[in-house]
């Protein structure tokens, strides 16, 4: 079969306008990035081969100057992790015939990331958000015997498996929308690791690790979009684990922050008239002492207000809202 | 066709506009929309992420109120999409969180026994009314309109619970609603991204940001407006547009409509019946272009 690909190749004069730099206006990632150039090429493979094949083919037989990332071929050492058509995928495990769009497959390094040559992104910003969050056990005390292990129980490691697939790819950062203009924001594979620590009967630090991810850049600036969902091949789902990491936070005490208040005004206002209250969600949640915060969001509640697009000031609740209360007291927990 | 109507917290509160539209164009598809009055808001995530039980309670209810009324869920939100085919998924597919969301729900005299179908405004016009129906309301083509299509992330995230893997194709919908409407789709990155929202009051300038550039892309690829079938994302890249503006350093001014308002101006409503006089960013460059006057 015959397949046409598009291959984003490494324009050395070019310069990284697109990656996120701290202190700097934020980046305009769709520029026709000066880094990169499109150069097309046309493979003949079998029906079932996947995008990794044709690279290589492109690399053997017609072009040795293409440089792309790659080892195992079979979806576990993570490393030729590439934009495909758009999105972040293993080039290993995708199959062509899937991800031809209108005859061909576009296959790039992923804006987000700073590039080396071609298909190969530089790791770093990764790696280093990797290590961050302290991905190794902090030890309880007292230590077991020198001839003994740790005893953990099989359900408390169950809990763990889906962090534990993490070949760390990359593939949920390249995606992540939070990244894309937040270089400071941690990113799902590092929180997911360190949910995979936080979680873990053995590690002495839970609360100092919960502490640390409240703060800026961790758990709460995360955008919720789903992405890293969507692009783990392996299942993770990094962002299940944020929201886990949000809530054992919460349960921890660390309830100082925005993400918090939303959630508590969010809750309190469905709770007594059964939708939500626009008009004081947002002040509550920017914290009501909070004066420079509050006077960020004047200019848009202005302009709201002046279009005509401001809710009821009388916020009005649902018919039967006292059914509303009773289920919020009777499942209880946070919120009741 | 009867459909439970769910309009979601936002449509009635702060984007009155998209409740007006909606209501308008019902009856050009031959939709009888019956509004779940009682219906308590979704949680938008928020609540389940501190209280998942609470969270599954609060959408049996409304996912139970649809199935008394036999017709389907009915939404014009893609964040209420999101979270009740969420929600949805889980309590038909495991029966021990619909029994505990039954037991909590059942003082207040409902059950949900599982066979309500949840679709946005958006997949019922492919899937239940039909482009022919939609093609035989239109009265005013939007002709020489750029468009660009903003779905907002939960309608298309994550997939398995929206039901993409047996229906991919909802991913192209509002692309193709575009083109139907005569008017012509602008393809960038950012349509299928996320607004910013979410993160509004966690991380404000990062928020903004985020919007500012999917509309700053759209606009380089000429589009004249966005249109978005999540009210969410209007607040957003609506609402909060002066400020992306300043926060990027650059002039935006491109006019977000609502997905019902786009079809209401195709059906030959007026734009002050669709309140599109009510938005943040003038929307009257856009309007101009077929030859309309707000």
């Amino acid at each position: 079969m015959q397949f046409t690909i598009e291959v984003g190749r490494f324009n050395p004069e070019g310069r990284y306008a697109e990656t996120a730099v701290p202190g700097e206006p934020f980046p305009a990632p769709w520029n026709a990035s000066p880094v990169r150039r499109y150069q097309t090429y046309t493979v003949e493979l079998p029906q079932h081969a996947v995008v990794l094949d044709a690279l290589i083919a492109i690399r053997e037989y017609q072009d040795p100057s293409l440089a792309v990332r790659c080892a195992c071929r079979s979806a576990i050492c993570g490393s030729c992790a590439m934009w495909i058509n758009g999105h972040a995928n293993l080039a290993c495990k995708s199959k062509l015939e899937t991800f031809t769009m209108d005859g061909k497959t576009r296959v790039e390094s992923p804006p987000s990331m700073p590039i080396i040559r071609d298909l190969v992104c530089d790791m770093k910003p990764f790696w280093d958000k990797h290590l961050a969050v302290k991905p190794w056990l902090e030890n309880k005390e007292p230590l077991p015997p020198p001839d003994e292990e740790y005893r953990v129980p099989n359900a408390a490691m169950e809990e763990l498996i889906q962090e534990v697939s993490c070949i760390s790819c990359s593939a949920c950062l390249m995606d992540c929308e939070s990244f894309a203009v937040n270089p400071d924001f941690l990113g799902p594979q590092a929180l997911a690791q360190a949910y995979r620590y936080v979680g873990d009967p053995r590690d002495a630090k839970t609360k100092e690790r919960l502490g640390e991810l409240s703060k800026a850049g961790g758990i709460w600036d995360c955008t919720h979009c789903f992405e890293c969902v969507q692009q783990c091949p392996k299942g993770v789902a990094p962002l299940e684990q944020i929201l886990k990491l949000r809530k054992l936070a919460v349960d921890a005490g660390f309830t100082n922050n925005p993400g918090t208040r939303h959630a508590d005004a969010f809750a309190d206002s469905v709770k007594h008239s059964g939708r939500l209250n626009e008009l004081t969600l947002m002040p509550k949640s920017t914290g009501l002492f909070n004066i420079v915060g509050q006077l960020k969001t004047l200019p848009s509640a202005i302009n709201m207000a002046r279009a005509g697009k401001l809710p009821p000031l009388i916020h009005k609740a649902i018919p039967g809202v006292e059914r509303i209360k009773k289920i919020f007291q009777r499942v209880g927990g946070r919120f009741k | 066709m009867k459909v439970a109507f769910y309009p979601g917290c936002v449509s009635k509160g702060a984007c009155p506009e998209l409740y007006v539209s909606a209501k308008i164009i019902a009856e050009p598809l031959g939709l009888e929309l019956h509004e779940l009055e009682s219906a308590p808001c979704t949680g938008a995530g928020v609540l389940s992420e501190q209280n998942r039980e609470l969270a599954d309670a609060l959408n049996g209810l409304t996912l139970a109120m649809a199935e008394a009324q036999g017709a389907e869920l009915m939404t014009i939100c893609s964040t209420c999409q999101g979270v009740l085919s969420d929600h949805n998924y889980h309590l038909k597919k495991d029966e021990a969180r619909r029994d505990k969301a039954n037991a909590t729900i059942a003082d207040q005299g409902f059950r949900y026994s599982g066979t309500t179908t949840v679709k946005h405004l958006l997949w019922m016009l492919f899937e239940d009314i039909g482009i022919e129906r939609v093609e035989r309301a239109i009265k005013r083509k939007l002709t020489g309109l750029k468009i660009a299509p903003f779905y907002g992330c939960y309608i298309l995230r994550p997939s398995e619970a929206l039901g993409l893997r047996e229906r991919p194709e909802r991913k192209t919908y509002l692309n193709r609603l575009i083109e139907l409407l005569g008017a012509e789709a602008v393809e960038y990155r950012g349509a299928t991204k996320c607004c910013g929202f979410p993160m509004l009051t966690f991380n404000r300038d990062k928020a903004l940001a985020m919007g500012g550039n999917h509309i700053l892309e759209a606009k380089d690829k000429g589009a004249d407006l966005l249109v978005t079938p999540c009210p969410l994302c209007h607040l957003n890249l609506d609402g909060q547009q002066p400020d992306a503006a300043r926060v990027l350093k650059k002039d935006i001014g491109v006019p977000i409509f609502h997905l019902p308002q786009l079809l209401g101006l195709a059906f030959g409503f007026e734009p002050e019946q669709l309140r599109l006089n009510h938005h943040v960013v003038p929307t009257t460059g856009a309007l101009e272009k077929v030859e309309l006057k707000v």
